[in-house]
């Protein structure tokens, strides 16, 4: 003889943890990784700023840059593996038309610019980052970082990691075509 | 001069410099910054343990030896000096970083029941615990199922008992 | 050969504990006494085959056999054989190698020692114990084999320890932990015995209380060794930092507490039964819920195993099997059990019941806290971080009441208590702790917090507390002499369960608040002072160890122009993994820690040093080592060790009595 009001007040503890268990599970099977974050200024211009081009400190650049077409920004470093494993990536996007400005993340200049020689040049302009300035205010906590900025200068997206066939076409293939 | 191939070369040697440089804390990490006033060192002190390191597993900003700590801290460092004040600093680098930079999380709808949640489970043991002192029988009975067949028994042995 | 015969006994023993489960259960089903009396034979040959397992791989580390793949990448030859040996479990395979060897080292434990229990019951237990291996068998076998082969090119030297766990505290944490996180498992059996029998009596409730001591006891010495590697070992200075893999395992202990006050309730007034089996059944389960956090890779931790999606949804899918399966069980058995026990609201029942809740929202706190910013990401809302502040401020306030409770709740008598004959006890305490609280800080604090005073008067509220219940109850018939050596071994397990409760907070109080760093630029030759302290910078040299090399500073320590102690501060880098590492010069005091760790050096030659000066943060630890001393003494209590087992034995013990008897 099951007492119905108890036996639903006792069924308590066994709903919460399946409500529990569904929200570990979702991580699990999307494959998201916790330690990615999103970016605080989606919806939001690019920060000001005057950065130096990459192959000549005389010429400076500043945020005016980011409008009139829909673009990526690509955040990278000689010291850093990933970069390495990106690059021909890029300069296959590049091939495509896209409209790429890269920015070199507190690096060397020297080294940085052999890189580019060497493993050729995907971007549009290349922005000089030594001090990490612009980098702080777009809150960049690890190369290589891609955002997506719209033709009004507007960060849409950012993509934290290597960019490769896989995440371009799953996932931020859509992303870029959904800009304006 | 660094060739393609060289670079090539490289990477093993890179990878290994970023694990070291990413991978782990288990160095202290020890600045030496001086400070105008001991209220600046301590608003200071307060806001490297209150924000987290993006980069890193999960360690604040005082503990982890990763550069980007190190560029926050330094960052932290310069606006405490133009004597910003802690929530000052706090909306810079969540401005910059998101909610995940503070490891004390802002109220909102979503983040409420973190404190409702527990004060929610005290009302409702305290209510149900009144309401089980108010159900209770009246008389006592201290005996479960097992014990009173255990009493039975030996009350019908004890019967038995007497009678032969 | 060696590994092979490792893995085959692996499987062995998978196979008997699916044994263990079936057989005994047809054979309390159908009443077949033979069936009935195997559980013991297989679980003590499950024991048997994985026990050789373990000492195989242990053995295999030894002997530094690299072509087993999990050896290659967790030892090396050149790390000392300890600590080699302590490799084992340095990693996610070894370690779960480590867990179904104790939990079938429990088993094999329950299995020989309840021979005063019924046959039927204990047959029960043990197959609930056979399936949850079972489970775990199949994790490591399938998921995360310890004896896969790098055959045919093996490496000629292993890729080394993780030189953040070559420490004595990391040799012996992990088993420790384990302990009691398996541990909960007999209590987890047991309750999920009582509910398959529809039996929860105070008998059930006197079975489940040593077992669940004895890991409650091992869960704490534990976590308490855990807190104080990472004080002295990862160079911060720090005792908690609210990881979530420390608070997967502060969870379950938070559960095994209400647990074990919960079953003395049960027991000895029957009452709180379907609440306690619930903490039995959440005990065992939020040790299942931290093993999965840890090795899932759900959540960003400092020291997580390396995760991996299927082992997270394998342990995913056995939680729910395991965790959800008990939880409906509960909903169906536990609602025909009824309350026997009468009690007032003010009774020590009631007092109990609360602490009990204020537990379970301390828990609450944890879990959401640990939890909510998966869910917050998950739901679209962006990361959050939710870390020490957030807890520090809901552990001070939710510590008030229960300190309170803790300090005063021995003093309630059972069933009924009149608050008129609490006044003058009450009043003693109050008076006797304020002046205490007075004292200390007058002695020790170098200014007044708020939090300081609050903090120092509720450990001391607790001591008098005991202190002066001890005094009443053996006074009550006796003289003092006399009667405290009369009080039993549960009394006194439960005063120093109390007593390490409050040398814990004062601990923490004094530390969180008192505390002194300094970041400082040194060269050799300088010196800093602060709080009577001199720290004279006398030399940089290097050191050597067997696999690592080290700067090594030398500073001289004067107390009031008094030499106190000469301290070493290491930077190591070890040779293999070329990881650098901090090596905290420690001088440890009982009333005061000092904490060297060296930085940078910096350009101009000087270095960048640490100093910590850290008041009572020994008692952090003590008080915890008190608890579980407490627990100890509950387990040599007569009572859980005598033959017989006499239900009304229990029943007619006096309750025990409060200040005064009306």
């Amino acid at each position: 003889m099951l007492n119905k009001r108890r036996v639903l007040t006792l069924l308590v503890p066994f709903i919460i943890f399946i409500i529990g268990a569904i929200f570990l599970a979702t991580p699990l099977l999307k494959g998201s990784d916790p330690s990615k974050l999103d970016s605080a200024l989606i919806g939001q211009a690019v920060p000001e700023f005057t950065l130096q081009d990459i192959y000549d400190a005389d010429k400076q650049y500043d945020a005016s840059i980011f409008k009139g077409q829909k673009m990526l920004l690509n955040v990278w470093a000689t010291w850093c593996p990933t970069c390495y494993a990106e690059h021909t990536y890029l300069n296959k996007l590049a091939k495509q038309g896209l409209y790429i400005v890269g920015m070199n993340y507190k690096d060397d200049r020297k080294k940085a610019i052999r890189w580019l020689k060497d493993l050729n040049d995907p971007y549009k302009i290349s922005l000089f980052d030594k001090s990490g300035m612009l980098g702080m205010d777009l809150g960049v906590y690890g190369a290589p970082e891609t955002f997506f900025i719209d033709s009004n200068g507007i960060i849409q997206y950012r993509h934290v990691g290597d960019l490769n066939n896989k995440v371009w076409n799953d996932k931020l293939l859509a992303i870029y075509e959904d800009m304006q | 001069m660094i060739q393609l191939n060289k670079v090539n070369k490289l990477l093993p040697l890179l990878l290994a410099a970023c694990m070291i440089l990413f991978s782990h804390a288990s160095q202290a990490a020890i600045d030496t910054f001086e400070f105008e006033n001991a209220q600046q060192e301590k608003t200071f002190h307060e806001l490297t343990k209150l924000l987290r390191c993006p980069k890193c597993q999960n360690q604040n900003i005082a503990d982890s030896n990763a550069e980007l700590a190190k560029d926050l801290r330094n960052k932290t460092y310069e606006l405490v000096k133009q004597g910003q004040s802690k929530d000052q600093v706090v909306d810079y680098m969540v401005a910059r970083f998101g909610n995940f930079v503070r490891y004390d999380p802002p109220v909102t709808p979503a983040t409420i029941f973190l404190w409702l949640g527990p004060l929610l489970f005290i009302i409702f043991g305290l209510l149900v615990l009144i309401r089980q002192i108010k159900k209770q029988p009246a008389k006592a009975n201290n005996l479960d199922d097992q014990e009173q067949q255990k009493l039975q028994q030996l009350l019908k042995q004890h019967a038995k008992d007497t009678k032969s | 050969m060696l590994p092979e015969i490792g893995q085959f006994s692996l499987i062995l023993a998978c196979i008997l504990s699916l044994l263990q489960t079936v057989y005994p259960l047809y054979g309390v089903h159908t009443g077949h006494q033979g069936a009935i009396r195997s559980a013991k034979i297989f679980t003590i040959l499950q024991f048997v085959a994985v026990a050789t397992s373990f000492v195989i791989l242990s053995y295999s580390f030894l002997i530094n056999d690299f072509t087993i793949g999990y050896i290659a990448t967790n030892s090396n030859s050149a790390l000392p054989w300890y600590y080699r040996l302590s490799a084992v479990w340095g990693a996610h395979e070894g370690s779960l190698l480590l867990w179904v060897f104790l939990l079938s080292t429990w088993s094999i434990a329950v299995a020989l020692m309840s021979k005063r229990l019924p046959i039927e019951s204990v047959a029960r237990v043990l197959a609930v114990l056979g399936l949850l291996a079972f489970g775990f068998y199949l994790f490591v076998i399938l998921t995360s084999n310890p004896f896969d082969r790098t055959l045919p090119y093996f490496p000629i030297d292993g890729r080394d320890l993780n030189p953040l766990l070559q420490d004595f505290g990391l040799v012996i944490h992990p088993p420790m932990l384990y302990m009691g996180y398996v541990g909960f498992s007999v209590a987890f059996a047991f309750a999920i015995a009582a509910l398959l029998e529809g039996r929860l009596d105070s008998a059930w409730a006197k079975w489940s209380r040593p077992w669940t001591m004895a890991a409650w006891m091992f869960l704490t010495v534990g976590i308490a060794l855990g807190s104080w590697w990472a004080y002295y070992e990862l160079g911060w200075g720090g005792w908690w930092f609210w990881d979530p893999v420390e608070n997967a395992s502060f969870m379950p202990w938070l559960a095994g507490t209400a647990l074990i006050h919960s079953l003395a309730v049960s027991e000895k007034r029957g009452v709180f039964k379907s609440w306690t089996v619930l903490l039995a059944l959440s005990a065992f389960s939020l040790s299942l819920l931290g093993t999965f956090l840890v090795r899932s890779g759900v959540l960003v931790s400092v020291h997580a195993f390396a995760s991996d999606p299927t082992r997270g949804l394998f342990i995913l899918g056995f939680l729910v099997l395991v965790i959800g399966g008990s939880l409906l069980l509960y909903a169906i058995q536990a609602s025909k059990v009824k309350s026997r026990g009468r009690y007032q609201l003010v009774s020590r029942e009631s007092v109990l019941l609360i602490n009990n809740i204020l537990l379970i929202a301390a828990l609450i706190v944890v879990l959401l806290g640990t939890l909510l910013p998966l869910v917050h990401k998950e739901i679209g809302l962006g990361s959050i971080s939710i870390g020490e502040p957030f807890f520090n401020r809901m552990f001070t306030i939710l510590i008030v009441p229960f300190a309170l409770f803790v300090g005063v709740g021995s003093l309630f008598r059972w069933k009924r208590q009149q608050l008129n004959d609490l006044k003058k006890p009450l009043t003693m305490i109050l008076i006797l702790s304020t002046l205490s609280t007075v004292i200390f800080l007058f002695t020790f604090a170098p200014s007044l917090t708020w939090l300081a005073v609050m903090g120092t008067f509720l450990g001391f509220w607790i001591i008098v507390g005991v202190i002066y219940e001890i005094y009443l109850r053996s006074t009550h018939r006796h003289r003092f002499s006399k009667g405290v050596m009369k009080l039993g071994n549960s009394h006194w397990a439960m005063s120093f369960g109390h007593f390490g409760l409050a040398v814990m907070i004062i601990g923490i109080t004094m530390t969180q608040n008192y505390s002194i760093e300094k970041d400082v630029k040194l060269a050799v030759g300088q010196h800093i002072a602060f709080e009577h302290y001199d720290f004279h910078f006398d030399q940089v040299k290097p050191h050597n160890g067997q696999n690592y090399t080290a700067t090594m500073g030398v500073f001289t320590v004067k107390k009031d122009q008094q030499e106190i102690a000469v301290m070493e501060a290491e930077k190591r880098i070890y040779t293999v993994q070329r990881m650098p590492m901090t090596e905290a010069a420690i001088n440890a005091g009982f009333t005061r820690d000092l904490y060297i760790a060296m930085g940078e050096q910096l350009p101009d030659g000087a270095w960048a040093v640490r100093i910590y000066y850290k008041p009572f943060i020994r008692w952090i630890w003590l008080g915890p080592l008190l608890m579980a001393f407490g627990g100890l003494l509950m387990l040599c209590d007569r009572r859980y060790r005598s033959k017989k087992d006499n239900i009304e034995n229990s029943e007619n013990k006096p309750a025990p009595v409060g200040g005064t008897d009306a």
